[in-house]
C-alpha cells in the first residue's frame, strides 16, 4: 500500500476512535443523569481513545519509513555471495541492482544480479504490504484496547494531558536533536577524513587542491589538503565586509536613536531592514555582475591590475548585506541605555555627539561587541555571495583585488554534483564544515553570553 | 590657574566651542551618510535589478505562415505516435524560404532558420495536437524568436546598432526588415510563466522552481509550524527551571546563529545518506529548512506567549481549568496573532534560502513540474543561482526577471505579516 494512503486510512481511524470514544462517554452521560457524573468531559474521553488508536501506529510507521530502506539494503546485499570489499564498489552494485529491479537497466546481467533485484522486488512489496498490516492492527488494537477500559470513572483527562505534555517535550528537545544531529554529521565524516588526511595538514597546510583521483597512478592523484589559504581568504571576505557594515550600521543606529525625527525613524528604519529580507542569491548575482565587473574597470581605469571576480566585490556586497543586521542589534543596545545617563550629560554641558560617544556608546559597548560578534559569525558563514562573486582558486594572498575562495564556497563546490561520498574529496567539505560549525559555535557563545549578561545590567 | 581672567576663560571657552560645534556637526552628518548609504544601496540594488529583469517580460516573436504539409511532416494522419516524429521543422523550414525566397545556399539557409526558436516545431505539434483538422491547411502563427535574434531586438532600443553577439550583418538585416512589416514583435513573454527550465533562454520558465518552491515551502510549514509553536508553549508554560531546559534555550539560541550551509550538511549526511530519502526531493528540502526555521518561529511564539497578561492565565486557573485547558483555551488563541506573523517571516526566510538545498542536490537540472513532494524538484533561488551561472546573454535577463518575483512573493509575505500584526496586535 501506498504511504499517503495509509496515512489518510490511519487519520480516518483516529477519527472514528474519536467519534466512539466521545459518544461512548455520552452514552455513559445519560444513563448516569448528565456529563457531570462522569470523571472527564466526553471530548476527552475521544481524544482518550484517538491517542491511543493513532501515536503508537504513527511512531510504527515513523520508524518503519526511517529504517526500512537500510534494512532491505542490508538484506539484499547479504544474500549476495561474493560482495566487493570497498564501500563505493558495495554502493555501485547496490545502485544496479535497484535499476535493475526498476527494470531500467539494459545490458548484460548476471544470474546473481537477477536474482538479487527480484529478492529486492519482493522485499520490497512485502515490506510495504507488512507495514500497511502493523500499523492497521496495531491501530485497531490499541483503539480497541482503549475502548474496552473505558469506564465513567477513568480519569481521561489527566491521561491526555500527560500524554500532550509529553508531546510538548518532544518537540521541544527538537533543538537539541538538530545539534547533535550537526555535530554527528560533520563529525563522523569529518574523523574518516582525518584518517587519511592529519590534522596538522589540513590546519597548517599552505596548499589547497582537493583533486580526486581516477587512477591510482595519476598525476597529482594525492591532492592537497591544506585549508589556510580557504581560512585567510575567509577572514579576509569577512574584515572587509565588516569594515563596510560596522561603521555604517553603528552610525546608522546612532543616527536613528538619538537624532532623527519620528518621521524620519518610521521611514528610514524599513528602508533599511529591506536589506535584511533580501535572499543571499540576489545580492550573489549583484555581486558578480553588477559590483566585480565595475570595480575590475575602476581599477583598471587607474592602472591597477584587478581580478573579476575580486574578494572585495564579494566582501563590499556582504558588508550591505549586513548593515541592517548591525545597525538593529545596536539600535536595540541604544535604546537599553537608561534616559537618566544622556540627562545627566547633557545637563553638565555636553554637546549631543559628547553625549554618544562619552556615555551612551561606552555604556552600550558590550551588546554592540556581542552584535558585531554576530555579525562576524554571520559573514563567516555566509555561502552564496561568495560561491557567485569570489573564485575558486585557493590563492594565498593579502590583495583584496584579486580572487580568493573561502571556506563555504569549497563545502559547495565539493559536494554539489554527484560524487562518490567515501572519497577524501567529499570528507574535506564535512571537516570543512566541522570549522565553520566550531568557529560560528563559539563566536556565537561568546557573543549571546555578552549580550545577555549586558541586558541583565540595566534591567 | 588662578591668574586667567574672566575674560580670557570666556575666550578659551569659545574657541573650543566653535570646534566642538564642528564636531557636533560632522558626527551629525557622518549619521546621515550612513543612512543615505544605506538607502542608496537599496535602491541601486533594486533599479539595477528592474532595469536588467523587466525585458524578460516581452518575448520577440515572428509572424509565419505555416503550411501543415502532409508530404513535409511525412504523417498522414493526427495521432500521438505519429507526432512523436512528424517533421515540424520542415514545416518551419518551408515557411521561413517562403517568406524569404532569395536566400540560396546551405550557409544563408542554416543561417535563417536560426531566427525560430528550436521550440517552435514543439508549438505547431501542439498546434496540430489540439485541431487535427489543420492537417493539411496552413494558418497565421506567431513563433518565439531565438534568444540571440531576441537580444538584439532587444538590445535595439538602447542604441542605433545594437548587441550583435553572433548575429551576422545579413541575419541582421532579415530581422530589420520583419520589423518594419510588423512580422517581428516583442509580445508578453508567456513562456517564462509557463515553462520549466530549458537551455535555450527562450523556452525556459519559472514554472518548475515555483511549484517546487511551494512543495518545499508547504513541507516546511507543515512541520516547523506546530512543532515550533509546541516548543514554544513547553518552554514558556511548562519548562521547571533546570539545567535541562537551560540547555535547550542554549541550543535554540545557537541553532538561530548557526549558517545555513551547516544544515545543508546535515541534510546529506542523516536524511540522504542515512536514512536513503531521494535526493533533489521537496520532502528533503522541507525537512531541512524545517531545521533551519524552527529557532526563528519557537523564538517568536515564545515572544508572543509572553505577552498575554497573567492575568488571563490566572482567571482562567481561578474557574477550575487545568493548566493544559488554560494553555489551549485561553492563551494560545491570544497569542496566535504573534505566532503566524513569525510563521510568516520564517516562511519568508525559508523561501529565499538557497546554500543549504545545494547540498541536497536541488541544483539538478530539472524541466518537468513536480508532481509531488518526492519527486525532483528546484526551487526559485536555486533556479536563479542556475541561471546566473550560464553563458547566454539572454539569461541574465531571465535571472533578474527570476529575482523580481521573488522579490515580489517575498515582499507580499512581510506586508502581509506586518499588516496582520497591525491589525490583530492587541495592547494590555
Amino acid at each position: 500500500m501506498q504511504t499517503p494512503t495509509l496515512f489518510a486510512l490511519l487519520l480516518l481511524l483516529v477519527l472514528v476512535a474519536y467519534g466512539t470514544g466521545f459518544s461512548r462517554a455520552l452514552a455513559a452521560a445519560r444513563s448516569r443523569g448528565g456529563v457531570r457524573n462522569l470523571a472527564s468531559l466526553p471530548s476527552y474521553y475521544g481524544l482518550h481513545t484517538a491517542l491511543w488508536c493513532g501515536l503508537p501506529a504513527l511512531l510504527l510507521l515513523g520508524a518503519w519509513l526511517a529504517f526500512d530502506n537500510a534494512i532491505i539494503r542490508a538484506m539484499v546485499m547479504n544474500s549476495i555471495p561474493d560482495r566487493p570489499e570497498t564501500a563505493a564498489g558495495r554502493n555501485l552494485l547496490y545502485v544496479q541492482i535497484q535499476n535493475l529491479a526498476a527494470g531500467n537497466l539494459f545490458g548484460e546481467t548476471t544470474p546473481e544480479l537477477q536474482a538479487a533485484a527480484d529478492r529486492l522486488n519482493s522485499l520490497r512489496s512485502g515490506a510495504s504490504l507488512l507495514q500497511a498490516a502493523l500499523t492497521l492492527i496495531l491501530a485497531l488494537g490499541l483503539g480497541a484496547f482503549a475502548l474496552l477500559r473505558f469506564s465513567p470513572e477513568l480519569r481521561a483527562r489527566e491521561k491526555v494531558e500527560k500524554v500532550l505534555r509529553a508531546v510538548l517535550l518532544a518537540c521541544a528537545c527538537a533543538a537539541i536533536l538538530t545539534t547533535v544531529g550537526i555535530l554527528l554529521s560533520v563529525l563522523f565524516e569529518s574523523l574518516r577524513f582525518f584518517q587519511t588526511v592529519p590534522v596538522t595538514e589540513f590546519l597548517f597546510g599552505l596548499h589547497w587542491s582537493p583533486q580526486m583521483a581516477l587512477r591510482a597512478d595519476q598525476v597529482g592523484s594525492s591532492g592537497a589538503f591544506g585549508a589556510v589559504p580557504l581560512f585567510t581568504g575567509t577572514l579576509m571576505v569577512s574584515a572587509i565586509a565588516m569594515f563596510v557594515a560596522v561603521p555604517v550600521g553603528l552610525m546608522s543606529a546612532i543616527y536613528l536613536a538619538e537624532y532623527a525625527s519620528k518621521r524620519v525613524r518610521a521611514l528610514a528604519k524599513p528602508l533599511l531592514e529591506i536589506l535584511a529580507g533580501v535572499p543571499t542569491v540576489v545580492y550573489g548575482f549583484f555581486a558578480a555582475l553588477t559590483v566585480a565587473p565595475f570595480i575590475r574597470d575602476l581599477a583598471t581605469s587607474v592602472g591597477v591590475q584587478a581580478s573579476s571576480e575580486s574578494a572585495l566585490a564579494a566582501g563590499l556586497v556582504m558588508g550591505i548585506m549586513i548593515i541592517p543586521f548591525v545597525s538593529s542589534l545596536s539600535d536595540d543596545v541604544i535604546n537599553a541605555v537608561p534616559q537618566s545617563l544622556r540627562d545627566g550629560a547633557l545637563g553638565l554641558g555636553s554637546t549631543r555627539s559628547e553625549t554618544v560617544r562619552k556615555v551612551v556608546i561606552p555604556a552600550a559597548l558590550p551588546g554592540i561587541v556581542g552584535g558585531v560578534l554576530l555579525a562576524v559569525s554571520r559573514a563567516i558563514g555566509e555561502t552564496m555571495i561568495v560561491v557567485m562573486a569570489a573564485g575558486l582558486a585557493a590563492n594565498l594572498t593579502a590583495n583584496p583585488l584579486e580572487s580568493v575562495t573561502t571556506v563555504t564556497v569549497q563545502i559547495v563546490t565539493l559536494l554539489v554534483g554527484d560524487q562518490e561520498f567515501d572519497s577524501p574529496k567529499t570528507l574535506a567539505a564535512f571537516a570543512l564544515g566541522l570549522m565553520l560549525f566550531l568557529s560560528t559555535l563559539v563566536l556565537n557563545f561568546i557573543a549571546l553570553h555578552v549580550v545577555k549578561k549586558y541586558r541583565e545590567q540595566y534591567d | 590657574m588662578t591668574d586667567l581672567s574672566q575674560a580670557q576663560v570666556r575666550e578659551r571657552i569659545e574657541r573650543r566651542l566653535t570646534s566642538r560645534h564642528r564636531k557636533e556637526k560632522l558626527f551629525r552628518g557622518l549619521g546621515i551618510a550612513s543612512i543615505a548609504f544605506g538607502v542608496l544601496a537599496v535602491v541601486v540594488l533594486f533599479t539595477d535589478i528592474i532595469s536588467k529583469g523587466s525585458g524578460a517580460f516581452v518575448q520577440s516573436a515572428i509572424e509565419l505562415r505555416v503550411h501543415y504539409d502532409e508530404q513535409v511532416l511525412g504523417i498522414d494522419k493526427v495521432d500521438d505516435e505519429s507526432l512523436a516524429w512528424a517533421n515540424f521543422d520542415g514545416v518551419i523550414r518551408q515557411a521561413l524560404l517562403q517568406r524569404f525566397p532569395e536566400v540560396s545556399g546551405r550557409k544563408e539557409k542554416r543561417e535563417l532558420y536560426s531566427l525560430v526558436s528550436t521550440g517552435a516545431p514543439f508549438t505547431l505539434r501542439d498546434r496540430l495536437k489540439a485541431d487535427p483538422e489543420l492537417l493539411g491547411q496552413s494558418e497565421t502563427l506567431w513563433l518565439a524568436a531565438d534568444d540571440d535574434v531576441d537580444t538584439f531586438v532587444k538590445s535595439l532600443d538602447d542604441s542605433k546598432n545594437g548587441f550583435r553577439g553572433r548575429t551576422s550583418d545579413q541575419k541582421a538585416g532579415w530581422i530589420q526588415q520583419l520589423m518594419e512589416s510588423g512580422e517581428l514583435k516583442k509580445r508578453f513573454n508567456t513562456t517564462f510563466f509557463t515553462n520549466g527550465d530549458s537551455r535555450e533562454p527562450e523556452q525556459a520558465g519559472i514554472r518548475a522552481a515555483l511549484v517546487g518552491s511551494l512543495l518545499t515551502l508547504l513541507v516546511t510549514l507543515l512541520l516547523s509550524f506546530p512543532i515550533g509553536v509546541s516548543a514554544a508553549i513547553y518552554l514558556e508554560e511548562y519548562a521547571p527551571k533546570n539545567r535541562w531546559t537551560d540547555l535547550i534555550e542554549v541550543n535554540i539560541n545557537n541553532l538561530a546563529a548557526v549558517p545555513s550551509i551547516v544544515f545543508g550538511l546535515l541534510g546529506l549526511a542523516i536524511f540522504i545518506n542515512f536514512f536513503e530519502l531521494p535526493r533533489s526531493a521537496p520532502l528533503v528540502g522541507g525537512l531541512v529548512l524545517t531545521l533551519m526555521t524552527l529557532p526563528t518561529i519557537i523564538i517568536t511564539s515564545r515572544a508572543s506567549l509572553k505577552s498575554v497578561p497573567p492575568s488571563i492565565r490566572e482567571a482562567a486557573m481561578g474557574m477550575g481549568a487545568s493548566r493544559m485547558q488554560v494553555v489551549f483555551h485561553h492563551v494560545l488563541p491570544l497569542a496566535l496573532p504573534g505566532m503566524l506573523t513569525g510563521a510568516i517571516i520564517g516562511m519568508a526566510q525559508a523561501l529565499g534560502e538557497t546554500a543549504p538545498l545545494l547540498m541536497i542536490g536541488m541544483v539538478a537540472f530539472i524541466v518537468d513540474v513536480p508532481g509531488g513532494i518526492t519527486d525532483p524538484a528546484t526551487v526559485l533561488p536555486v533556479q536563479i543561482y542556475l541561471w546566473a551561472d550560464s553563458p547566454e546573454r539572454a539569461f541574465v535577463e531571465r535571472t533578474s526577471a527570476a529575482i523580481m518575483v521573488l522579490l515580489a512573493v517575498l515582499i507580499a509575505m512581510n506586508t502581509s505579516a506586518v499588516w496582520l500584526r497591525k491589525k490583530l496586535e492587541r495592547r494590555w
